[in-house]
């Protein structure tokens, strides 16, 4: 097995990911397409632990799913209390900073 | 992979392992099969006793081909879509909730080692590295068929116990773990065969059996006890079909064969929970007797089926006995009592294995926080309660 | 080895449409199954790397918990059953021409870097228990700010969305 052919699986879920962050406008499917970029990451990790035969990448990988983890609730926490306040998640409606 | 410690594949994998692997998987398969099929009449029959009642007893001798016959009605009724149904999701999630409850049975040790046409082999589907996690992993996914058949049938009474049920058992499933972690801390192993191997042995003074409920306190083991059952939605904790609330709860829309799939689910489920039980905290197959021959390959795994079926015959106790736990109740229970008393369980556990002394010292200090924290909530609840409105006051007829 | 490469290209294949799906499909929950199996197949690519611990935490994690608690958001949040017409904001060809130079920026240099690197025949498995003494030797800081961390998300969470 190539190591590219992780990295290359890795970078196009990244790219996926990065379109779905910018094209989409519900906040759910938005942490969507983060999940998939924090995975391409974690892909990579294992991938280069394997590489350099070294446990750093799978130990780094668990710490990349906790965070992720933390992420999401938090993530959910304020999408949940946006729906209360205006009954919408709809992103590109919470402008109220904007100038 | 799959089977690291089993001596099986010790020597390549040629026709013969391959047929022995099948043979297993077939013959556990058909023997999960015909257990739920005679659970479902016993639970109905002992059920029925406690509660003065008849029960099943038409069907075959005492009623015992009841189920079978149930089965066979819901297999030729008509399979009902709701108009409103998201189609693929509704057709897939039955099988979301059947297929984990059979495979976590596949790392139950049920025996021995055997040998079989020349090949040694333990009677155990597959021993996988990552052993006792398999079922966390197994019984995160059982959560979305009873999520998405919920949220599926496009009705209002399946989502509500749809939303119910998922937060029910995602919150168990905390509890659960940790009162795992502390089975895996005693034993040194995920494996599920090195957990059985374990508790093997005399215990003290050569009668009282080495089994992890007696070496790790009952703590442990009532947790698992508590969360298993509310994690394969058993009563008390059945609020996800919850019949005088929500209709009929998650399944409120399946019919014929997809509801058979559920039912086949539930009481899967909760021989899985029961052998997982009996592996994690009951020594497993191991118990008296001869070592060598036909006996000693046959005894543990009576030995085995006689815990199995005694976990069960608490399980259907359960049942008959308890009244359905109301939600806020079942939720205070899980994160307020489950999670944080299993915590403090294993860090005492841990203090224990490092040292006796550091073990005194961390179960005091546990003990003190453990009243101190138990007296916050009191007076926070206290505190709620003064808050919360008055009770509606039923208005006087005149 | 065939049999790794072939099991590499079908798991390629169903993850790199099934992620497609993600950002395109129409309906929210439908999103979260196709996301579902993506980790899934993310899951099964660290078996192929030998890193079956990872593998299962993936599962009970990933799968068991955060996507389970995005249903479970889009649940509260209303989630319809068919299709929603209103899930994409009007940067979507901004957003294709983005990831398209990304993709291609990172193909290059990826291709660049590793083009013919292979990885080691027979790796060393890493168990279980080495990822363990790990955490708990070398990374043992990290570990504990984690935890800090998911405390305070914990807490920050419950602030958050709780009604007062």
């Amino acid at each position: 097995m190539y190591l590219n052919q992780f990295l290359f699986l890795a970078a196009f879920l990244f790219c996926v990911g990065v379109y779905g962050v910018l094209a989409r406008k519900n906040a759910v499917l938005v942490l969507m397409s983060i999940e998939l970029i924090l995975n391409a990451v974690n892909i990579n990790l294992v991938a280069f632990g394997l590489f350099r035969e070294s446990v750093a990448g799978q130990v780094f990988a668990l710490f990349v799913i906790a965070v992720a983890a933390a992420e999401v609730g938090v993530g959910l926490a304020i999408v949940i209390l946006i729906y209360r306040n205006r009954h919408s998640i709809d992103l590109t409606e919470v402008d109220m900073m904007k100038g | 992979m799959l089977a690291a410690g089993d001596p099986l594949f010790a020597d390549g994998v040629d026709l013969t392992v391959v047929l022995i692997v099948i043979a297993k998987t077939v013959v556990v398969f058909g023997a999960m099969l015909v257990s739920v099929l005679l659970l479902i009449w016993f639970e109905r029959k002992l059920v029925a006793d406690m509660q003065a009642r008849i029960g099943p007893n038409r069907a075959g001798k005492f009623g015992v081909l009841q189920t079978l016959a149930d089965g066979i009605k819901l297999f030729f009724k008509e399979d009902f879509l709701p108009t409103q149904a998201d189609r693929r999701v509704y057709r897939l999630a039955p099988y979301l909730a059947t297929v984990p409850a059979f495979l976590s049975f596949a790392i139950v040790p049920i025996g021995g080692t055997v040998t079989i046409a020349g090949h040694q082999t333990r009677l155990q589907l597959a021993d996988p590295p990552v052993g006792i996690l398999f079922l966390l992993a197994m019984s995160s996914i059982a959560v979305y068929g009873v999520m998405l058949a919920g949220w599926s049938s496009g009705s209002k009474y399946p989502l509500l116990g749809a939303v119910r049920g998922s937060a029910q058992m995602v919150s168990y499933e905390a509890a659960l773990g940790l009162s795992t972690v502390a089975v895996v801390l005693v034993t040194g192993s995920l494996l599920t065969s090195d957990i059985v191997a374990g508790q093997s042995g005399e215990g003290l003074f050569g009668i009282i059996p080495n089994w992890n409920v007696l070496r790790l306190g009952f703590i442990p083991f009532v947790v698992f006890f508590i969360a298993g059952t509310a994690e394969s939605n058993r009563p008390p904790f059945d609020l996800v079909e919850a019949e005088q609330e929500l209709v009929g709860g998650f399944h409120t829309e399946y019919s014929a064969l997809r509801f058979a799939l559920f039912f086949l689910a539930e009481f899967m489920n909760t021989i899985t929970i029961s052998a997982i039980m009996v592996t994690l905290f009951l020594g497993g197959p191991s118990g008296p007797g001869p070592d060598s021959g036909l006996i000693g390959a046959l005894l543990p795994v009576f030995w085995f089926l006689l815990k199995v079926f005694a976990m069960l015959c608490v399980f259907v106790w359960l049942r008959a006995t308890l009244p359905r736990f109301r939600y806020d109740r079942l939720m205070d229970l899980g994160w307020k009592k489950l999670i944080p008393l299993s915590l403090a369980w294993l860090l005492i556990q841990a203090a224990f294995l490092v040292d006796v002394k550091w073990g005194i010292v961390v179960f005091t200090g546990a003990a003190v926080m453990g009243v101190l924290l138990w007296r916050a909530m009191e007076v926070g609840h206290g505190a709620t309660e003064h808050e919360a409105p008055a009770p509606p006051k039923f208005q006087e007829v005149r | 080895m065939v049999a790794q490469n072939i099991v590499f290209g079908v798991l390629a294949v169903a993850m790199g449409l099934a992620a497609i799906r993600v950002v395109t499909t129409k309906n929210v929950v439908h999103a979260a199954l196709y996301l579902v199996v993506v980790l899934a197949g993310v899951a099964a690519l660290y078996i192929l790397l030998a890193a079956e611990f990872i593998a299962v935490v993936q599962v009970i994690i990933y799968i068991g918990a955060i996507v389970l608690l995005i249903l479970f958001g889009t649940m509260l949040t209303r989630a319809p059953i068919g299709r929603a017409s209103d899930l994409d904001n009007d940067q979507r060809w901004l957003g294709v021409v983005v990831a398209l130079l990304l993709l291609g920026v990172m193909g290059s240099v990826l291709a660049d870097a590793f083009g013919s690197t292979k990885l080691p025949k027979a790796p060393q498995i890493q168990r279980t228990g080495d990822v363990g003494l790990s955490i708990f030797q070398t990374y043992v800081v990290p570990f504990e700010v984690v935890s800090v961390l998911l405390l305070a998300a914990l807490v920050g969470a419950v602030v958050i969305a709780r009604r007062d």
